[in-house]
């Protein structure tokens, strides 16, 4: 069955030349939209339309267009990555909108990514709270040990799985009223956590990741649920309880 | 240790810990209350009344709770200033995206709106009791009646007797709300959660908060309609 044809649409979208310059929102027509197409080809074909007519095209973060990356950002219609659940941007659909509908796109407001052109943010803060703890050491000198001699607990190895899904989007600093990181810290810490390979340097990732994130700007979690609802990847708040916990316990060492 | 209370997990650990304390001081200052439904003369009230006035250990807790009230209500404002400058630009669109509850946002109104009845309690009792002494005294002990105190408040006042009944429930039912949100949430800032425990703690907070709303909203509705 072909897919219906959205005939008109109304894209109210964020317009800023750069970080030092003030925006506004504009409004664009486009006609001929199938519901069949993603959102980010609706995006595409938009600014085909706009270079018809001599109208800078809207700058958009996208990458991979298939949910992996986390590049694609957009607050749509009030709600990171639009109006579906448990999806990026680029997984997101013509289907979710009626004809004639005003669409509002928005870049992420969040301090501590500032807009740096149209819809794009600068997500550079998620890589320096990264740089601060989220990863191992490790020496690669010499044989690789056998992958199997680590044996890790079933339990263990899906809770860390589910924290490593994070694509560092940055939808949950996006959608929490605080602008608070802590999901995205969360997952990191406890992804690590979990693990035996992440023991060495536990406490003072914790300490590390979350010093850097307060540095940062981010706002401060007051456990609203907005992120666990608005993660593409529906990471737990029960990770934000393990953050608290690695921060409160490695403090208390000190 | 050295920073960290000016780390946002450590303030938040204030708040939590600071929260608990003064649930527990709600549940007593509850259970005294209930005495009124159990004795119309009044007597056990005021026994009660005359306990919390005179034990040495309620005297010691008094300034600890005043102490408490003001550590949790100033880490939250600098939480909340916080907060807001980390987001200098809101959304055009409102926010659509579905939060654990309506309190989970509006924790820093809740809070003010308890405070503000707090004082209005204060002067009312406390004041009355405490500092300027004009509370009704027990005859046969020379103790105060806070029994008389708090009935004629309840019906001695007129139609201001119902309006002092309507607040009372108000606060209780905001009161409620600020619990049903912050009771959870203290158990998740001290690390106490994980997926199990996640829905536990939501039922265990909604039942607290019905709790603390229903008892405190219970008295003054006895008392302006039934006595």
């Amino acid at each position: 069955m072909a897919d219906k044809i959205l005939k008109k649409l109304y894209i109210k979208v964020w317009r800023q030349k750069n970080a030092n310059t003030k925006g506004k929102f504009e409004t664009y027509e486009i006609e001929n939209i199938s519901q069949g197409s993603s959102f980010l080809e609706m995006m595409d074909i938009m600014n085909e339309s706009l270079v018809a007519k001599g109208i800078e095209p809207v700058a958009f973060d996208h990458d991979c267009r298939e949910g992996i990356c986390g590049m694609c950002s957009l607050y749509i219609n009030g709600r990171a990555h639009g109006p579906d659940t448990e999806i990026t941007t680029c997984q997101l659909h013509m289907r979710r909108f009626e004809d004639g509908e005003t669409i509002t796109i928005e870049p992420w407001r969040v301090g501590a990514f500032p807009v740096i052109k149209d819809l794009i943010v600068d997500r550079r803060s998620y890589d320096k709270i990264l740089h601060a703890g989220g990863y191992i050491n490790v020496n690669t000198l010499g044989n690789l040990p056998d992958a199997n001699n680590i044996l890790i607990p079933y339990e263990d190895y899906e809770e860390a799985m589910d924290a490593a899904a994070c694509i560092g989007c940055g939808a949950c600093a996006a959608s929490c009223k605080n602008s608070s990181a802590m999901l995205f810290v969360a997952a990191k810490v406890s992804h690590l956590a979990k693990l035996p390979q992440g023991q060495v340097e536990r406490e003072n990732r914790a300490k590390a990741m979350v010093a850097k994130m307060d540095e940062l700007g981010f706002g401060n979690c007051t456990n609203t649920g907005a992120c666990e609802a608005e993660c593409p990847k529906s990471i737990s708040i029960a990770h934000i309880a393990r953050l608290n916990r690695e921060f409160l316990s490695a403090k208390i060492k000190d | 240790m050295s920073n960290f209370l000016s780390s946002s997990i450590g303030k938040k650990l204030i708040m939590s810990l600071s929260g608990l304390f003064l649930v527990v001081f709600l549940l007593v200052h509850l259970s005294i209350n209930l005495l009124i439904l159990f004795d119309s003369t009044g007597g056990l009230y005021n026994e009660a009344v005359h306990f919390m006035g005179t034990n040495p250990l309620i005297k010691v807790m008094e300034p600890v709770l005043a102490i408490g009230f003001i550590v949790h209500i100033v880490y939250a404002t600098i939480l909340t200033l916080q907060n807001q400058k980390a987001t200098p630009t809101k959304y055009n669109v409102t926010q659509k995206t579905k939060t654990f509850s309506w309190a989970s946002k509006n924790m820093y109104i809740l809070g003010f709106a308890v405070l503000a009845f707090l004082v209005l309690h204060i002067i009312q009792f406390y004041v009355k009791m405490k500092i300027t002494d004009t509370a009704p005294i027990v005859e046969a002990t020379g103790g105060h009646d806070g029994y008389k105190l708090v009935t004629d408040l309840f019906t001695q006042h007129g139609t201001l007797s119902y309006v002092y009944c309507a607040v009372y429930v108000l606060a209780g039912i905001l009161l409620g709300l600020h619990i049903r949100h912050g009771f959870w949430s203290a158990f998740q800032t001290i690390g106490w959660n994980n997926y199990t425990w996640k829905s536990r703690l939501f039922t265990l907070a909604t039942i607290f908060a019905w709790v603390i709303a229903i008892g405190y909203s219970i008295l003054p509705l006895y008392m302006t309609f039934f006595l």
